[in-house]
């Protein structure tokens, strides 16, 4: 395609944005199970919106459905982004019912119906990597970090070359190590926070505006 | 329906087979992807000398989960080193990052213990055939 035709298929808007970077963008809370995925999103939502996107649980697979929010500005001095948050179900490889009755003493049918639609909310995490333009991984910073849920969500957006921000969460607990993560994940950010008590959360959002308010351009698959 | 394993089959042990780079390497990524859960299913612990893409891992993980039946497959382990690092001129000449070699398993067969950019750790977890 040349140039002109290019330029003619673009929108004003469009090309402003790959000059001056993103006013606007649609960011994804990804995860395992677990690490506080709705937590941070309830973060952001309660100190910009005053709102909250969802319940919290101990229990593994709470959030089951992907829910997002529009519109929400977050700012950062004189710049500020306006995001679209998705707070997606965690990622997992194996779902047993039986860890819901055993670990969490939930029933039989409790457990089984939980399993039947964690399953579904991992293929809709899955299926709303195509449809973002960046990620916060969430991660417990008191957990190794070399999971291969992480390892796939951060190769995966490698290679659509998608802005990945690295929150390390839970450092309010007394075995949290985030420089394991920082480690781990050099050629991300990584912010280490604790959605729970809201510490650095401040940090987490000069860190978000700079970082998905930049140029750059999505690798479609 | 739950499958029960004869006991000829149970002496026969863990099945682990170690897939060359050149049986898979032929193959498209759903040919792959379909490969792997049926063996998997059956059973058998599959160490892969040459993994899978990012893309296809994640396609993977979305296949298991529709696969998942709760009384006889509750999902796979899987474990595998980062891509091969390249360098600035293969980039250049559009060389693209290798998988490293990965481990694949139902989960109620094999566990991971602990891994790290130089070692993966698994245990096969025995007494628990089906």
């Amino acid at each position: 395609m040349g140039i002109f035709s290019r330029l003619k298929n673009t929108s004003f808007s469009k090309i402003i944005q790959r000059i001056f970077g993103k006013k606007h963008a649609k960011i994804g809370i990804y995860g395992p199970p677990n690490v506080g995925k709705t937590t941070l999103a309830n973060r952001i939502l309660k100190d910009w919106t005053g709102d909250i996107m969802g319940s919290v649980s101990e229990i593994p697979h709470e959030t089951r459905r992907a829910n997002w929010r529009k519109n929400i500005r977050i700012e950062n001095g004189n710049s500020s982004l306006v995001m679209d948050i998705v707070d997606t179900p965690g990622i997992a490889t194996k779902i047993d019912y039986k860890d819901f009755m055993n670990t969490y003493g939930l029933s039989k049918e409790e457990s089984r119906l939980r399993a039947k639609e964690a399953t579904e909310g991992v293929i809709e995490a899955i299926k709303w990597l195509e449809d973002i333009d960046g990620v916060i991984l969430v991660m417990d910073s008191t957990q190794d970090p070399f999971t291969q849920v992480n390892v796939t969500i951060i190769g995966n957006l490698e290679a659509r070359n998608l802005p990945i921000l690295i929150a390390a969460n839970k450092i309010d607990m007394e075995d949290a190590s985030p420089a394991t993560l920082k480690s781990a994940f050099p050629q991300h950010p990584v912010v280490p926070i604790s959605a729970l008590t809201g510490y650095n959360s401040e940090t987490l959002y000069s860190t978000m505006v700079k970082h998905f308010g930049k140029k750059r351009r999505k690798n479609r698959r | 329906m739950k499958k029960t394993m004869g006991k000829k089959e149970k002496d026969k042990g863990i099945s682990v087979n170690l897939i060359s780079r050149d049986k898979l390497e032929h193959l498209t990524s759903a040919e792959k992807l379909k490969y792997i859960i049926n063996e998997v299913k059956k059973g058998r612990i599959l160490v892969l000398e040459h993994g899978l893409t990012p893309m296809e891992q994640t396609a993977l993980i979305e296949h298991t989960m529709k696969e998942i039946d709760q009384d006889t497959f509750i999902g796979i382990e899987i474990e595998g080193y980062g891509e091969d690092k390249t360098g600035l001129l293969q980039r250049l000449l559009g060389i693209i990052k290798k998988p490293r070699m990965t481990v694949i398993g139902p989960a109620h067969l094999i566990k991971t213990i602990h891994k790290d950019n130089d070692l993966i750790q698994t245990m096969i977890i025995t007494g628990k055939r089906s």
